[in-house]
Order: structure tokens, then sequence, then C-alpha cells
């Protein structure tokens, strides 16, 4: 009945809309109002929300709340201060994850503090430019969308506001990845049921700083100071920083993520803007769903896998040995000098079957 | 096309704040100012406790360093590390590559400079004083330090012989719990102070490349020496711990480090042998006090 209604307003004026009172929805709305709703507290990366990984009830509204936070942070071990924009204060932002069938219902806040409006754009979703046009808010709003979850994978969520202010916000950090599982869970290429006993989520970052006449990375009183010199540098399509996490070692050292072995882990990656390759240095990707998306089987033993940009996908290891691991973007150059490397460290009994150094480093002999 | 020679060589004086009359206009030999001669210490013969650089294997397992009891002979050593201004007038002289420091007008420390580069100015220096200036070995750095000499900081030794990853996680872990918030901006010289021998900055955010050549031995049973592998490609670098660093490597952050944060700055400074005469004296003086002493007995 008003669908036609807003097809034509969504056409002719997306970001009024958010002006306007809400929209009566069809006749489920009443069964929508029916269904048991959950509550769901978002934690930073690379931890997820506890959940379940086989549904044991049917669909549910799954409530979360995300603040938009713009504040100044530091991306690399030289101190570079970056003017970043976040997704409940964190780069990537929070991954959420729900059921196919479940309704995610996100009340988005922009905080009073910030200094641009925002929205969101859930791959995830279906219409309204991924939710878009209906999430446009100003400092000191907020807007509560919902949306079926109708697909089941890992689906990117960034904020889309207008023009030339998408990449910019984009690249400042304003990305993360709601994950979609099937009721009944992860299957392999057979069918048969795959869990994980950890998921970690690793958000890969494109950072294009401004350096200044000495080759010095500039710093800004502001988003507003340092948007000219930034878009020439994005332009360069260069990154000067490509990082897991929103900062140079976000994820090594004391924030290394730890396992033991035969734990099983699903690691989800995304890129809301460029592509990358995953590598896990000294293991595999048992199963693996490049693309992200669950009802594709997942392929099997893989070195390295693409993550397209603007998208997120999973694989699934169980670790054999232990040890530290260096999962990196394997354009090494991007790794290394940029900065995309993270570690697991992994604790449990060597297995000399699967390797051992049969001699030791030591002179050539001469015969 | 000479206008442009000639502002390249204003700018370079400009930016490295020397006087005019360093650059040569005089025709005078070039080199280090004369009367500006750079502070020394002397380091007396002494004998040390020195935990070896490289990496030892005993029984085909990493082995913790083995420490020797080594006599170092007397050398100078100069009190403060090489100074950006100082290794300026090496570049303008055409005998050094500039360093990749960014010029400021503060009296910094020379970074961002390879082996090859330390190389280099110790061979400019030596000419233009008319002396044999050299970089320390390493155990000669150890005995300039003194108390702030770091050496190897954690133990390379296998925890497990059968299963490796345990002596990984450890260093990793000791890695991750030393590890301080970078500082790399150099400080102006004596910014870190002098150690109990009056030699300044040692153990602060500079590193200084040694002559000391990274090198792999195998132990035997008994702790001895069974072979050594030298790889004088690449040196070991002193000062918070120890570092390896291939002889091209200007940047402490993209070479290998043995642990920790790895170098912020890679710089030097330059040691001198005794003079043979004052050596000589110093033996015969102390011949003679052995004696006198031997006397007494």
């Amino acid at each position: 009945m008003f669908t036609r209604r807003q097809a034509l307003l969504g056409a002719a004026a997306a970001a009024m809309l958010a002006a306007m009172p809400p929209l009566a929805a069809a006749a489920n709305e009443a069964e929508v109002a029916a269904l048991p709703r959950e509550k769901v507290t978002l934690v930073a990366p690379p931890f997820v929300h506890a959940h379940e990984q086989v549904a044991t009830s049917g669909p549910k509204v799954v409530e979360f709340t995300m603040p938009i936070v713009e504040k100044k942070v530091v991306i690399d071990d030289e101190g570079t201060e970056f003017q970043a924009m976040t997704f409940n204060g964190s780069m990537p932002g929070p991954m959420m994850v729900v059921h196919e069938g479940d309704y995610v219902e996100l009340t988005l806040i922009n905080l009073e503090t910030n200094s641009m409006p925002h929205n969101i754009d859930f791959h995830a979703a279906t219409g309204a430019l991924g939710g878009g046009a209906l999430t446009l808010i100003n400092p000191g709003e907020q807007v509560k969308l919902r949306f079926k979850a109708t697909r089941t994978g890992t689906f990117v969520y960034h904020c889309a506001p207008e023009g030339a202010m998408i990449p910019w916000h984009v690249v400042s950090g304003m990305s993360g990845t709601i994950m979609v599982l099937p009721r009944d869970g992860l299957k392999n290429e057979k069918g048969e049921p795959v869990r994980y006993d950890q998921a970690f989520y690793i958000g890969e970052n494109d950072f294009y700083v401004p350096r200044d006449e000495d080759g010095n990375f500039k710093t800004y009183e502001s988003h507003g100071d340092s948007y000219a010199d930034t878009l020439e540098v994005m332009k360069g399509l260069i990154p000067t920083h490509v990082v897991f996490n929103g900062a140079k070692g976000a994820l090594t050292g004391d924030n290394a993520m730890k396992l033991k072995v035969g734990e099983t882990v699903l690691i989800v990656h995304s890129q809301a803007n460029r592509d990358t390759r995953p590598h896990l240095i000294g293991g595999h990707g048992d199963y693996v769903w490049e693309e992200g998306k669950f009802a594709n089987p997942p392929a099997k033993d893989l070195e390295t896998w693409f993550i397209r940009g603007g998208s997120a996908g999973a694989a699934l290891y169980t670790f054999l040995q232990p040890g530290v691991y260096a999962y990196v973007n394997h354009n090494l150059i991007e790794a290394v000098e940029l900065g995309a490397t993270a570690h697991f460290l992994v604790e449990g009994e060597w297995d000399d079957d699967l390797m051992k150094q049969v001699e030791a480093p030591g002179p050539i002999p001469v015969n | 096309m000479h206008l442009h020679l000639y502002e390249a060589a204003v700018g370079a004086a400009a930016a490295l704040a020397l006087p005019a009359a360093i650059i040569g206009i005089s025709g005078e030999p070039r080199g280090p100012s004369l009367h500006e001669v750079r502070p020394t210490v002397a380091i007396v013969e002494t004998v040390l406790d020195y935990p070896l650089p490289g990496e030892f294997l005993a029984g085909g397992t990493p082995a913790a360093a083995p420490v020797e009891n080594r006599a170092v002979p007397a050398f100078h050593v100069m009190k403060q590390q090489v100074s950006l201004a100082d290794y300026g007038l090496c570049v303008a002289d055409g005998a050094c590559d500039p360093a990749d420091a960014a010029p400021t007008g503060a009296d910094v420390p020379v970074t961002g400079v390879s082996f090859l580069d330390a190389e280099a100015y110790a061979r400019w220096y030596s000419k233009a004083r008319g002396q044999t200036w050299r970089l320390p070995s390493a155990v000669e750095a150890a005995a300039a330090a003194a108390e702030r000499f770091g050496g190897e900081s954690f133990s390379a030794a296998a925890d497990d012989a059968a299963n490796p990853s345990v002596r990984w996680l450890r260093r990793y872990r000791e890695e991750a719990a030393v590890k301080r918030p970078a500082d790399p901006e150099p400080k102006p010289r004596g910014h870190y102070g002098p150690n109990t021998r009056g030699i300044e900055d040692f153990g602060g955010n500079v590193w200084e490349w040694t002559s000391t050549c990274y090198a792999r031995t195998t132990l035997a049973a008994d702790g001895s020496i069974e072979s050594v592998t030298d790889n004088c490609g690449v040196h070991v670098l002193e000062g918070r711990h120890r570092a390896y660093m291939s002889n091209f490597v200007r940047d402490g952050k993209s070479g290998g480090c043995a642990v920790g944060t790895p170098p912020e700055n890679l710089g030097f400074r330059l040691v001198r042998d005794e003079d043979s005469m004052i050596a000589r004296a110093r033996n015969w003086l102390r011949g003679a006090f052995r004696s006198a002493m031997a006397d007494t007995v």
C-alpha cells in the first residue's frame, strides 16, 4: 500500500526521509512485534560477542546500539596521529552476529561531540542503499533501523553519507561486519556441520595520511582540516598505512590472539574499500568462504584467500602445531612495511611428524 | 648549471648550519675542523665477562650465548656519538653519503646511517686527522659502555628440546612485556647523560654499530667452540640490547633485532688505539709498579 509512495520518496529525497515520521510497515508488523527480542552488547574487535552457532529457537529481533565516535587515534609505531571516524569507538566497528531470518534492529547514535552527519549502509540489508537512505543523522541525533537478515554470510557495513564523503568516511575507519549464520550453523562442502571454538574479527584498514615537505606525516586539529590534503592522497590510490584493526601492531604483542593446538578458529576478515589477500604463515584455511557467503560451499585447504574490496570473508582453521603464527595480507610489502600483520600465539605439543629440523644449521661439510 | 651547483652547495651548508669557513673556500685541506677536536675518553686495559654475540647451537638446539672472560687492550673512545653536523662535514667533502636523518639545528647524533656509512666516515675522519680511527669491536663497546652495556636481553636457549615453540612463545612474551612506546626523535647529544666512565648517551635511542661480524657458533658437549660460521654481511650493534643488522641497513625498524623493540635509530662513535709511545710508557710504568709490588712481598 505504501510501497509506491516509499519508492517515490526514496528516489526523490532520500535524505529527507530521515526527518519524516517512521512510515507504517506492512501487515507483518504485528508479527514482528510478537517475536522475542534479544539485546546484544557489542564488543571491540578482534573479539566477537557471545552467540549461538546453531540457533536453538526461532527468529527474533536482535537489538544493537552503536554510537558513532569521531576521535583522534595513533595508527603506527611512529606515533602518527589520525583523525578517525568510528562505529562504537573501534576500527573496525564491532562484528554483529545474528541468524538467517532474524531481524536486526540497530539504534545508531551520532554523538553531540561529533562534527559531521553519518549513516550506515549494511551490505546484508535490502533496499534504501542498504539502510543508508534511512539513517542519515546529524551530531546530537539518533535513528533506529530494522532490517531482516535474509541472506547468510559475512557482510560489510559502512558509513555512506554522500558523494566524496563516502570514501573519506570509510577510509577514516567507518566500516564493520555483520555475520548472518544459517539457523543450523556452518556446514562443509558435504553439508556436514562444522564448528569453531573461537571467532576473531579482523578488519583491514587502508589509510591515506598526508605528509609535509620533509616527508613526515602531518597531524590536523580536526577532521575538516585534514579533508583536502587527505583527499589528494586518496586519489593517488596508494595507502600510507595498511593495518589490521585500526593501527600497526594492534593485534600483536600483548594483543596477539591466543589459542591452543587442536582448537578451531573462525577468522572473519573484512576490507570495506580495497582488495586484500589474507594468509596464515605456517597454517592454512581448512574451509574458506572467500566471498563470505555461507550458501556457497567453502573452498578447502587454501594457502591464501582473496577478499574483494567491499566484502568480508571467513576462514575456518584448526591449529595443528604450536608457535607464533603471523597472519598477514600476503602483499608482503603491505604486511611488513605498511602494517598488515597480526599474530596468533598457539600453545601445545610439537608434532615432529608434521615438521622436524633434521639437522641444525652448521658449516657446509667439505669432502 | 654552475649556478645550480653553487646553490646546491650553499643549500647543503645552510642545512647543516656550518660556518662558511669549513666548506673549504680558502682551499684548506678539508675535514673536521681541527680546532674543534672531538673529546675522547681513555679506556684503560680491562678484563670483563662478555657474552659472545651471535647465535649458538648445542646438540642441535639453540643455546645461551657463552660468557667469556676477555682482556680488552686500552683504547680511546669518543665521549659522544658522532653528530649529524660532524657527519655532514664528511658528506660536504664528498666522502660520505647523506644520512637518512631530518635536518635540524640541534646538536643531535647522526642517525639513519648504515655500517657502510660508519666505515666511510671512519676512513675520512682518520685521513683528516692523520690518525687511525675505527668502529669499536663489540667487546670494546661493552668495555666502554660499562654498566650501561645491554648485550642479549633474554636467553636464546631452547626451553624444551622436543618443542621449539616453547622458546618462541617465551621470547615473544618477553619482548612484548618490555615493549616501550616508540621514541625515535633523536635527542640533543648529552641528553642521556654520562656513564661511570664519562661516556655519554650509550643506551639511549641511538644504537651503535660495531666492527664485529654476526656469527653462528656450534658448541661441543663440553661447551667449547666446535665451529663458527661468520657472516660479515651482518654486524653487531650495541645499545639497550644487542641487535644484528645487514651492513646496508640504515633504519633499525627494517632490520632484524634479537629482542624487544627494534633499535629506534642507528648511529655510531669511533675509537682509536692508544698511541704506541704512550702505550709503551704506560706498560713500562705498569711493569715498574708490578716489580715494585713484587719487591714488597
